[in-house]
């Protein structure tokens, strides 16, 4: 009844963390990185489902759940699950993003019987009662509070984000907006639950010192019997182009030096027409933004010392065409319009002569050798199999990573800067010291 | 490899000694070492001066300026980190193993002819000081600068290791150089090491990265620190939705008979993340924060026990009284049996968490070494945390709790804190040298 499929990568010298998986009747895809450095495990359930599948009017809901998931069964009261794991020498916790919601634990691997009749319990026994569902809501609005109202930086990062993606789910903050967050009740979450929980919508990564020999009957113990369910459908309408640049101010007292943000429209793993081109892009990145070399910390603090600091964000791993960000903030005595025509200077340079193959060489290099570095964690591996699982990749997209960087041509990562930095319309978010009240 | 790391003390012809844990899972070295005196010695108008050791001893040394410096880093994926605490001054490298005679040759390099040239010297600077603007617009940053401002006062401690916009402007490449030739010794460097090398590789290294610094350092004395304003309030006002409250009251040094039985005091109170007592009080069961932890911390002069928590500003005042009860409450009456087993199995259990990497397991065994734990310490901690009885837990928490003695700093707008005195904000007056 199992379809055990190895990944081929797994067969060869070739691939970098030579996975092993098979699926489940129920539809519960299972992925196991060995490493026996240490007698523990990382166990991950990742689920298909973020905040950018929040129903219309209930953002916050992705992230509001993930909390509750902690909040009991019929069996384990609430808040008794990180007890428990925390009585066995365990560490968990969850996290929600955009396109995904994941739930882990770090533990000794003789306890993985264990963590995995908690899971499982967990994924179709969830048992809400108002009271809890309520005080959980007080907590989020306070983490809104703490992480966002409190921090202007996040508070003009997320009306950035607004502007760049208006109709986009990533145009909404994963956590929701406070006035959202405080409607959402017991009817929200149970039909949350119902519709994107369940194995067949859920991959299990475990990562550590176990064998596939000792997972499998484990996993087909507890997981096996959860009854697969329809789940909705995951929208991701396309982006358009911003049909004119926008600039964002926001000024407050407690800011004594600006911050220069730019963000564009750029296509993701998930999202690229080109499959190519997000690799070209993080080739790019690579280039502009990494280390002391790279081209911008080069130009505007080594050489120019007009920024204190600078750098790019771009993250290749999502469903939908996502946001790649340029930042720099300026040093005490230059103004913001100053550093801003000089990083439009080397998006220019970027976008007209684009870059050489010395720059390009050199950064594939780096690139591959930060690979093995993966390797050096039990962690990170389960990280990266799981966003790509929840992203419409597979297992050997992330074994062939490197193989992908290094065909990686000086063409295609010109091309890639044109397509992502050749527009007037992006947005310009300025952080500005404010007057005290 | 748990709670008995297979440590092997590797001694150079020169007579430098460095633990090794030796580890081939994958082909990545790293060296991670320390010199004893850090941030502390700085003079006060010199606040800042090993964090610009630490931030320059990378931009260029021997013959590579600055920029060809890190290209040679960068080239080979050689990752070179210096920081400073407050009590050391620490450095290490990873690489690939391929590429290791490289990365101990920048090594090297940075260690014994650093450039220190005045134009990277001054850039630094530069961006320093705008990181220290850039941390004003954080309440927690400043919630913690003014706490140690207020318990330290009069040492020291009560400098940021960053220092101040006016001190880091005032230092000099001549600075940099006498502090180097001051700290960076023989006789006060600590080294651990773990990856894909040899104890017969390793130790003819040693000599080469670290045999011509001078066999001594400069000799230094520091006094313990006596807490200062124990039990008052301070509010720093700010306009934003929620305050940040720390607090901090006298610790205990790790050296002390009942310091074992204070970390299972801490982490039934407020260590234990989602499952301690002040989590479940103040978030599980009101929903007034996010989060809310306690630590136990030991700097060489000074044993501090700090709380912290962000509830909004109506909730301060509440919240701030729940901690206090919940501190008096395990100053009455310690744990209930069940707390202390808890604590036990999680205390031991999670340790091997910890030692996942080549990183992570270097640190791991310098740390054992910079705070004189020695090579049993696993396995004595297992040994004396699964001694620890509710007797042990109750006289301990008797003993070190008092929530008279907390000294309490708030960021925000609170409502109805009482006897508060007002506390000037960091970021107003911050440019006046």
């Amino acid at each position: 009844m199992l379809s055990y499929t190895q990944s081929a990568s797994a067969e060869g010298s070739r691939g970098l963390f030579h996975p092993q998986s098979f699926t489940l009747p129920n539809g519960m895809r299972v992925v196991l990185i060995e490493n026996h450095r240490a007698p523990i495990v990382t166990h991950m359930m990742w689920y298909r489902v973020g905040s950018a599948d929040d129903p219309v009017g209930q953002s916050g809901i992705a992230h509001f759940f993930e909390h509750l998931m902690f909040k009991g069964t019929a069996k384990i009261p609430a808040g008794e699950i990180s007890r428990i794991i925390a009585r066995n020498g365990g560490d968990d916790n969850a996290f929600t993003s955009y396109d995904y919601t994941a739930y882990y634990t770090s533990i000794a691997v003789d306890r993985l019987p264990l963590i995995m009749e908690l899971e499982a319990d967990r994924m179709e026994n969830l048992a809400l009662v108002d009271e809890v569902l309520f005080t959980e809501r007080d907590v989020i609005l306070e983490e809104r509070k703490q992480v966002v109202d409190s921090q202007p930086m996040h508070r003009l990062q997320e009306q950035m984000m607004t502007a760049l993606l208006p109709h986009l789910p990533y145009g909404t903050p994963i956590i929701g907006w406070a006035d959202e967050i405080s409607k959402l009740d017991k009817i929200a979450a149970d039909y949350f639950y119902a519709h994107w929980y369940a194995p067949n919508n859920a991959i299990l990564v475990v990562s550590g010192a176990v064998t596939m020999d000792e997972l499998r009957p484990l996993a087909e113990k507890y997981y096996g019997p959860l009854k697969p369910k329809p789940m909705l459908p995951r929208l991701r309408p396309k982006s358009d182009h911003l049909p004119a640049p926008q600039r964002i101010t926001l000024s407050d007292p407690a800011v004594q030096l600006p911050v220069l943000n730019l963000a564009y429209v750029a296509p993701s793993y998930g999202s690229a027409s080109d499959g190519r081109v997000p690799y070209a892009l993080e080739v790019m990145n690579e280039i502009m933004s990494e280390g002391a070399t790279s081209r911008l910390y080069k130009s505007l603090v080594m050489e120019q010392k007009v920024a204190s600091s600078v750098g790019l964000y771009y993250n290749a791993t999502a469903l939908a065409d996502n946001a790649l960000m340029v930042y720099a903030a300026p040093v005490p005595d230059v103004s913001v319009d100053e550093l801003e025509k000089a990083l439009h200077v080397e998006i220019r340079r970027a976008v007209l002569g684009g870059f050489t193959e010395d720059e390009i060489g050199g950064a594939k290099k780096r690139m591959i050798a930060e690979a093995t570095y993966a390797r050096d964690s039990v962690k990170h591996p389960a990280y990266l199999f799981g966003m790509a699982l929840t992203t419409g990749q597979d297992l050997q997209d992330i074994e062939e990573w490197p193989e992908r960087i290094a065909a990686v041509g000086a063409a295609e990562v010109n091309a890639a800067a044109r397509l992502v930095f050749n527009t007037e319309n992006f947005i310009t978010a300025i952080l500005l010291p404010g007057e005290n009240n | 490899m748990t709670h008995n790391l297979p440590i092997t003390i590797v001694t150079s012809p020169g007579g430098i000694t460095a633990w090794l844990v030796e580890d081939r899972m994958v082909p990545v070295i790293s060296l991670q070492f320390a010199f004893r005196g850090g941030s502390a010695l700085d003079p006060a108008d010199k606040a800042g001066l090993a964090n610009l050791v630490a931030s320059t001893l990378d931009e260029g040394a021997g013959n590579l300026p600055s920029l060809e410096f890190h290209r040679a880093l960068e080239d080979q994926s050689i990752y070179l980190s210096f920081s400073a605490k407050r009590d050391d001054f620490h450095g290490g490298v990873k690489t690939l193993r391929d590429n290791a005679g490289e990365a101990w040759r920048l090594l090297t390099l940075a260690l014994t002819q650093p450039r220190f040239d005045d134009e990277e010297v001054a850039r630094v600077k530069e961006q320093l000081i705008s990181d220290i603007q850039h941390h004003y617009a954080d309440p927690s940053w400043v919630a913690q600068r003014t706490l140690n401002k207020m318990v330290y006062a009069g040492h020291p401690y009560q400098q940021p290791t960053s220092g101040f916009e006016e001190t880091v402007a005032r230092l000099t490449a001549d600075d940099l150089r006498v502090w180097v030739s001051e700290r960076m010794a023989r006789d006060n460097l600590v080294v651990g090491v773990c990856g894909d090398i040899s104890a017969t590789d390793l130790a003819p290294l040693l000599d080469q990265i670290f045999g011509t610094l001078p066999v001594q350092s400069k000799t230094f004395e520091l006094s313990q620190v006596t807490l200062a304003a124990t039990g008052k309030n301070f509010t720093v006002t700010r306009g934003i939705p929620q305050t940040r409250v720390v607090m901090a009251q006298p610790g205990i040094p790790r050296t002390d008979p009942d310091w074992f039985a204070a970390m299972v005091m801490n982490y039934v109170l407020g260590g234990g993340g989602f499952n301690s007592r002040l989590m479940m009080e103040v978030r599980e069961k009101r929903g007034l924060t996010y989060g809310v932890s306690s630590q136990l911390s030991h700097n060489k002069y000074a044993n501090i026990m700090t709380v912290g928590a962000a509830t909004s500003n109506e909730n301060a005042a509440e919240a701030i009284r729940i901690i206090k009860s919940e501190w008096q409450t395990m100053a009455n009456d310690g744990v209930s049996a069940e707390e202390l087993k808890n604590a036990q199995t999680y205390l031991t259990g999670s340790l091997p968490l910890a030692l996942t990497s080549t990183d992570k397991i270097a640190d791991f065994i310098l740390h054992l070494q910079v705070e004189h734990l020695g090579i049993d310490y696993p396995a004595r901690r297992l040994e004396r945390l699964g001694a620890v009885t509710r007797a042990d837990v109750a006289r301990a928490a008797k003993r070190l709790l008092n929530p008279e003695a907390l000294t309490l700093v708030a960021v925000g707008q609170p409502q109805n804190l009482m006897d508060s005195i007002a506390a000037p904000d960091p970021a107003q007056g911050s440019h006046h040298a």
